[in-house]
């Protein structure tokens, strides 16, 4: 392979770079300005970090964010690997080739459709709006990914392992339990934190489908920018971005370390 | 006490009448689909039995193990065990293990763990279980690999963990799917052995499934030869190699000979057979077949003798040319053209390092055989 850095490489890499990263910067650098004029530099200060926490309607946003993202996350997974399992596992229903369209639609599906039909369907059975129907909104529309993700564990998973258990006197529903769950639980888990991530910046099915009490932080953020860009925002998305970055980069720490400490065990045991 | 040879040699319930068949497939089809994968089979298995299926893939040996595990339910006939019809019986209520091709080790459990894993399903208290899983890695001889993980042993202990496991339940039969298929020529070889010394120790009936005939021939005391989900052939394996019943088996297992013919002449002590081009050859057993019928005469190569004139007191010889030597340090393999075309492939065991009569390509040679050396086979 040729490595050498050419002229070319390294202007494609930085433009490409800087095309991704220099608004998030910009962002970051803005939030710890002095000046309570977004564009202009007035010095160091990280007194906007302090303000927002005395924000009441900025801290209750990230409450009921984070408690849709939890319990639609949770919900969406058990939903999801069980589509996932019956896509996997029963492959000659009548109507499976429907039904996979049907689970996997909400993947390509206008948010600004899933939203609106949401709303119509809450307003004609009279569900009252607020943080119930956005949490069923955002289960509804993550659960497909939570079941790619499930399914793409299940289709490389070894059913023997499920007839070994049976087969040493396990019944199914314990077969499940013990042997099928904890093996494919990282992907549950990786779907869990991908139906989380989408329903924490979540902004168009969240304004559809929420009403009085129920604002997210995705729906704050975005009205209190219509007023003018405070500091305090840009304060607000750094936590964010920190908070996201922080658990990337602590899952692929693990990821790697598990990885490495596997192919010692394989080298150790070819040893003998 | 009598040693493990003894009992093993003394071991024949097939040719006693009265024996109970343990094992039964009573006219059992499978279908999947428009395919019939065991097609109107029936076979009896006995207690303590090593039991070999040998097939090439497709046959239907793994679908008539699965059937037994529970996996499949036959589309019609039964399968009884011990007198017991297991029809609608599912795999964990079965009093059969089964050892996997893959193994199946559970990968988040611990070796202790995953032998643990069937002993624990059947509520045997703990302190019980403890011994028990000592005693299984005693018996594999992995007690110092007790709290590694599966992916954490070579191919070879992985089996190993394997067979404890399906064992570990004592189960009255134990059924093994290709159980040698992944470890390597001279590890499978040394496994053999074990897995028959295991065998006998437990006391268990074992029916394994193999495509690997030198592996069915070691280890079992009677092999099912199966093709397209029949069983052809039903034998220890000295009569599936020195009697076959139908080409199918005598081609499938071990090298032979084939020679076309009719039967010229029968009588009760010998069969004269007619080749397709007048050669002549006169055997003592004549199984079933008839004056005037078509027949093939099947030899295996080692009963063929070679050499450079015609041996005097020979009642079959047949005169050729050295067509290919292949020397193989304990054999040399012949392969003579005979006049008429045919080509023979002879064995001979360099018993001495000198030999008196050496043969190169494209010398004159006889092929000679005794009249009991090989065998007619009328299908």
């Amino acid at each position: 392979m040729n490595s050498t850095w050419s002229r070319f490489n390294i202007t494609s890499i930085v433009l490409g770079f800087a095309f991704l990263y220099l608004p998030i910067v910009l962002l970051i650098v803005f939030s710890f300005n002095e000046s309570k004029l977004v564009t202009v530099w007035g010095g160091f200060s990280t007194k906007w970090y302090v303000s927002l926490f005395h924000n009441q309607g900025l801290m209750d946003a990230t409450w009921v964010t984070a408690r849709v993202g939890v319990i639609s996350a949770t919900v969406a997974t058990v939903l999801g690997t069980l589509a996932a399992i019956t896509l996997t596992r029963y492959t000659r229903f009548r109507g499976r080739v429907l039904f996979s369209g049907m689970v996997f639609a909400p993947l390509v599906m206008p948010e600004v459709i899933t939203g609106l039909s949401l709303l119509l369907l809450f307003v004609a059975v009279g569900l009252d709006r607020g943080f119930f129907t956005v949490a069923l909104a955002h289960i509804t529309f993550t659960m497909c990914f939570v079941a790619v993700v499930v399914q793409s564990r299940l289709v490389s998973f070894d059913r023997s392992l499920e007839e070994a258990a049976m087969d040493l006197g396990a019944p199914p529903v314990k077969t499940f339990f013990q042997i099928t769950l904890p093996v494919i639980l990282p992907a549950i888990i990786s779907g869990w934190m991908l139906a989380f991530t989408l329903s924490l910046d979540d902004l168009v099915i969240a304004s559809f489908t929420s009403g009085p009490g129920a604002t997210t932080l995705p729906m704050k953020i975005y009205s209190q920018v219509r007023l003018g860009v405070t500091p305090e925002i840009n304060a607000a998305c750094t936590i964010l971005i920190a908070v996201v970055a922080i658990g990337v980069i602590i899952a692929s720490i693990a990821n790697k370390r598990r990885e490495i400490q596997r192919q010692l065990d394989e080298q150790a045991a070819q040893r003998g | 006490m009598k040693s493990l040879g003894t009992i093993r040699r003394d071991f024949a319930p097939w040719n006693d009448p009265n024996a109970k068949p343990y094992i039964q497939f009573d006219k059992v089809t499978k279908k999947f689909g428009d395919f019939t994968a065991v097609n109107h089979l029936s076979l009896t298995i006995f207690e303590r039995e090593f039991f070999a299926l040998l097939g090439a893939s497709g046959c239907g040996k793994s679908t008539l193990l699965r059937m037994l595990a529970g996996f499949e339910e036959p589309t019609a006939g039964r399968i009884l065990l011990d007198g017991q019809d297991l029809r609608g019986i599912p795999p964990y209520k079965r009093p059969v293990n089964m050892m996997f091709q893959s193994y199946a080790l559970f990968p988040h459990m611990t070796v202790e763990k995953n032998i643990a894993f069937g002993l624990k399903q059947e509520g045997m208290p703990a302190p019980d279980i403890e011994k028990r899983v000592a005693e299984m890695l005693k018996l594999v001889k992995l007690e110092q690999f007790a709290k590694r993980k599966p992916h954490q042993l070579s191919g070879g202990q992985r089996q190993r963990v394997a067979l404890a496991r399906s064992v570990a339940k004592r189960p009255k039969v134990l059924l093994l799917d290709e159980p040698l298929g992944a470890l390597d020529k001279k590890l499978r070889e040394e496994t053999q052995f074990e897995l028959m010394d295991l065998q006998q120790e437990l006391g268990l009936t074992f029916v394994v499934v193999t495509h690997d005939q030198e592996e069915a021939m070691t280890m079992a005391d009677r092999i099912a030869i199966m093709d397209k989900g029949e069983v052809m052939q039903v034998a220890t394996p000295a009569e599936i190699y020195e009697a076959p019943t139908s080409r199918f088996v005598a081609h499938f297992v071990g090298n032979v000979n084939m020679f076309e013919g009719k039967v010229a002449e029968r009588t009760a002590s010998t069969t004269r057979i007619t080749g397709a081009t007048g050669a002549e050859i006169v055997v003592d057993n004549g199984g079933n077949a008839t004056a005037g019928s078509d027949i093939v005469f099947a030899i295996r190569p080692e009963k063929i003798k070679v050499s450079s004139k015609k041996p005097a007191d020979a009642v079959n010889a047949l005169e050729g040319e050295v067509y290919d030597v292949a020397y193989l340090g304990d054999m040399t393999v012949y392969h003579i053209r005979l006049d008429d075309g045919q080509i023979v492939r002879a064995s001979a065991l360099n018993a001495s390092r000198i030999t008196e009569d050496p043969l190169t390509w494209n010398d004159r040679a006889w092929v000679s055989f005794r009249p009991d050396a090989g065998v007619v086979l009328t299908r």
